[in-house]
């Protein structure tokens, strides 16, 4: 039977159709004795018969608009790290910050894809609300009064002057200004993360709470790198 | 039959063959790229996506079970906030998320493919349990073309990864919305006796009424967690705890208090759980101890594994270890493999309620140490690297072959020597989440190798023998989901478990695969894998193989020294002649032992691989009775 049900599969055209050709396992495996799908209590309580609908009703979870806020802002607090990156190529020559900001700015360019996927499936928008920020909420380039502004976005964020000046540097100085405007940077996302998930209610959409620990691993050993490489400057 | 004075011949030309024949160390013919086919731009289809196979066959695929699935995750219309007033006020929309210090506003997620992954797996029996973001699933197995769902059980929470031993199952969770009687709809409050963050214990000898008869409460959940037998009780295991996540507040847990050992001596970081289970009675399974596993030996500091310096160019001065993602456990050896964020270890679990740490090792093209698997003769360790978490496109051609790979880790008296790294081929595009990931050893006498799953990078088998270039011997890959956007999906693990290739798929249920012969692996030396059996297997909980003395063993090793063109080709074809008389039941024992103390023999005068194997194949030969 599950023969069948996998060549009508196979012969699907699309997602939509692949679609209706899963319909038809639930459909067949029905008729068949239904294995028990079941839902334990706590430690001790007996468990309760459920049928699919109600399980993937259980599959529900929640998002806060503290998460929206979190995505919206991350996306713009790792577009500075790849910019960063992309700084590197003409200004040092340097193995191993090539090599940390090749794999820095593909991480964080890879992670924004992520991100805005998550915001646009749930009908969010993927640019950060920038009327509680004021004046200093115009994007990268502006300027107040013909000075870059001294006043970051966000945690670990660099500031217009500092990234001008960053951009500025050559050799040494440039890789000393990256690593310690870079782990400036992640040290801001490690905070922000921290900062997300004091909200109650807020980081457990999965795909969300998985992405969270992802930063947390890769950004943090990501720093250690970074030191030391700044201690053998 | 064969007479002895013929093998005596036979004998003298295998010396003779070898004498010709020696050399450098020999290297397994490597396949050349141009001979495998390409894994890019398959069509992308959930149970439909083209796929590619090459020295192995699907056998199976099983489709999530009913409840364990929903389509609307991969295809539904975005879901704006106001679409659920029941969930909010009515204007959350972007323009409304709020400052740091205003109310928050929920909203329900759009089913995501992640909250019913299929995770890792684990065997007893004619049983497979595979665990799920939203509970296990178990399958009967007797018939491994034809997996069938026996239970399906809920407990939402994450990330499902299993255990088994007899009708206990152990399942972790990290997720702060999983709540203690497997509920849904979260916990209210920062603090509350009904959130869930541990190792659950589940009872499933009634497949129609599995109890929950544990929940063991961790500071930080569990990620992973690794059982460990008693070394001489066998009415006690214990449990390894893995947390990755943040430490919940000790209002909610006593004695969880975060922050850095400066300043919280007692803090909750830098240390694994072990819980202790008597089987007998495993609702009284609880924490026995948190070992500082990362601490200094000399000065006890528990932050201590990079501290007081390391001479290695790029080695880490900080102390950004705080927690093992993965431990695998060599109880035959005393030995447990830990990987562990920005280090790899190495632990001695003689004393298994207390390991202690005896090497570790840094990389500075590791971003993440992820997963350990042990060679069989415990000389050397593959570790994997999560680069991304397992959510990112990085196996494009763009993305550097070293990063998100495998290393290949000696263990020597000095330490952990680092040597080769593997990554499949850059072939995989934007929409496919790739990385090193989950895998165990293919039992294979005379060589390491190892089957892995890689995400929707699909599933690799390869030999690491010689640890400075591993290299792949077999694949399977299916295109993406879906062509424009990225799906979460593909191959959390792939274990090899009594013959067979069992790889959970993250999306789309799960897969048995077998191995064919090819140049590369004989039908020997597969038949020979396939003798190795474990009625009960947990892939962190790796078991000590040791091959019968079979004639298909014998001819395993024959086939590779073939290979590596060790003997000439007439005392190869003396030697086969007489393995194959065995095999067929007509050799005399007395000339299988004379064969095996003259590959014994020619062992001493071989080198490296070679010699091992022709040591073996001695051995075995002389086996008998």
């Amino acid at each position: 039977m599950e023969r069948l049900v996998t060549r009508s599969v196979k012969f699907a055209a699309g997602p939509g159709l692949a679609l209706a050709g899963y319909l038809v396992v639930i459909a067949s495996s029905a008729v068949l004795a239904q294995p028990p799908l079941v839902q334990p209590g706590a430690p001790g309580e007996p468990a309760r018969p459920l049928s699919a609908e109600e399980s993937v009703a259980l599959g529900q979870s929640r998002y806060t608009s503290h998460d929206v806020r979190f995505m919206q802002h991350m996306i713009m607090h790792h577009a500075q790290a790849v910019e960063m990156g992309a700084l590197i190529p003409e200004r040092t020559e340097t193995p191993a910050i090539r090599l940390m900001g090749d794999r820095i700015a593909r991480s964080q360019d890879s992670e924004i894809a992520m991100m805005q996927s998550w915001l646009s499936r749930r009908g969010e928008s993927t640019e950060m609300d920038m009327s509680g920020h004021g004046s200093h909420g115009s994007h990268h380039g502006a300027m107040h009064g013909g000075q870059p502004s001294e006043t970051p976005l966000m945690p670990g964020m660099l500031s217009l002057a500092q990234m001008a000046e960053l951009a500025a540097a050559r050799g040494a100085d440039f890789d000393r200004l990256f690593l310690t405007g870079m782990i400036h940077h992640h040290e801001g996302a490690l905070d922000m993360v921290d900062a997300l998930l004091e909200h109650p209610g807020a980081g457990e959409d999965p795909e969300l709470a998985e992405f969270l620990l992802a930063v947390q691993a890769d950004q943090s050993a990501e720093i250690a790198r970074m030191r030391s490489l700044l201690e053998r400057e | 039959m064969r007479t002895t004075s013929f093998w005596l011949a036979s004998a003298s030309l295998i010396a003779l063959g070898l004498a010709a024949c020696s050399g450098p160390s020999e290297v397994p013919v490597e396949p050349q790229a141009a001979a495998m086919p390409s894994r890019a731009g398959l069509a992308a289809g959930l149970h439909d996506a083209e796929s590619v196979a090459w020295n192995i066959e699907l056998l199976a695929s099983h489709p999530s079970p009913p409840g364990f699935f929903e389509p609307d995750a991969l295809w539904s219309p975005p879901v704006p906030i106001a679409a659920e007033p029941e969930e909010t006020d009515n204007e959350t929309g972007a323009e409304a998320v709020p400052a740091d210090d205003e109310e928050a506003e929920a909203a329900t997620s759009p089913p995501s493919p992640i909250s019913f992954a299929n995770t890792d797996l684990a065997f007893t029996g004619d049983r497979l349990i595979m665990g799920n973001f939203h509970g296990f699933n178990v399958f009967d197995v007797s018939v491994p073309a034809a997996p069938e769902v026996i239970l399906s059980l809920v407990c939402p929470g994450g990330q499902g990864d299993v255990s088994v031993h007899g009708n206990l199952v152990f399942h972790s969770v990290e997720q702060g919305r999983a709540r203690l009687d497997c509920g849904a709809g979260g916990v209210e409050g920062e603090s509350s006796a009904d959130r869930f963050r541990g190792v659950r214990i589940f009872d499933i000898s009634d497949l129609a009424n599995p109890r929950q008869v544990a929940a063991v409460q961790t500071c930080r959940g569990s990620h992973t967690h690794t059982l460990v037998p008693h070394p001489t009780d066998a009415e006690t295991v214990y449990i390894y705890v893995q947390g990755t996540g943040g430490v919940r507040p000790d209002t909610e847990l006593a004695g969880c208090v975060d922050g850095e050992p400066e300043d919280n001596p007692d803090t909750a970081l830098y240390s694994i759980d072990i819980i202790e289970v008597p089987l007998g009675a495993p609702e009284q399974a609880a924490i026995i101890n948190r070992p500082h596993i990362f601490a200094d030996a000399e000065t006890g500091e528990i932050a201590g594994l990079w501290r007081g310096g390391a001479s290695e160019e790029g080695a880490q001065q900080t102390s950004s270890t705080v927690a093992c993602h993965d431990i695998t456990a060599y109880p035959h050896m005393n030995l447990a493999a830990g990987a562990c964020g920005g280090n790899g270890i190495l632990l001695d679990i003689s004393d298994p309620a207390n390991p202690t740490r005896i090497a570790d090792v840094f990389d500075p093209n590791m971003a993440y140490w992820h997963s350990a698997t042990f060679s069989n003769d415990a000389s050397r360790v593959i570790f994997t690297d999560e680069w991304g978490g397992g959510l990112g496109a990085r196996c494009r051609a763009e993305d550097p072959e070293n990063w998100g790979a495998n290393i290949v880790v000696d263990i020597t008296p000095d330490g952990l020597v680092r040597r080769g790294y593997f990554k499949i081929p850059g072939e995989q595009s934007d929409v496919e989440n790739c990385v090193a990931h989950n895998g165990s050893l293919v039992p294979v006498p005379g060589r390491d190798i190892m089957v892995q799953g890689w995400y929707s990078g699909g599933l690799s088998v390869i030999d690491f023998t010689n640890p400075d270039a591993p290299f792949e011997l077999a694949f399977f890959d299916r295109g993406p989901i879906d062509a424009d956007q990225l799906y979460l999906a593909g191959y959390w693990a792939a274990y090899w478990h009594n013959g067979y290739i069992w790889a959970p798929e993250i999306a789309r249920g799960l897969d048995v695969l077998q191995l064919q012969p090819s140049p590369f692996l004989s039908e020997n030396e597969i038949a020979a894998a396939r003798l190795i059996r474990f009625e009960e297997e947990n892939t962190q909980t790796q078991q000590h193989f040791v091959w019968p003395a079979e004639p298909v063993v014998a001819l395993a090793y024959l086939d590779q020294l073939a290979r590596s063109e060790a003997l000439s080709a007439d005392s190869l074809s003396a030697a086969r002649a007489q393995l194959e008389a065995w095999r067929s039941g007509t050799a005399e024992l007395e000339d299988l032992r004379l064969m095996g103390r003259h590959f014994s023999q020619l062992s001493e005068a071989a080198q490296d691989t070679d010699a091992a194997r022709m040591a073996a194949l001695g051995a075995l030969l002389q086996s008998f009775d």
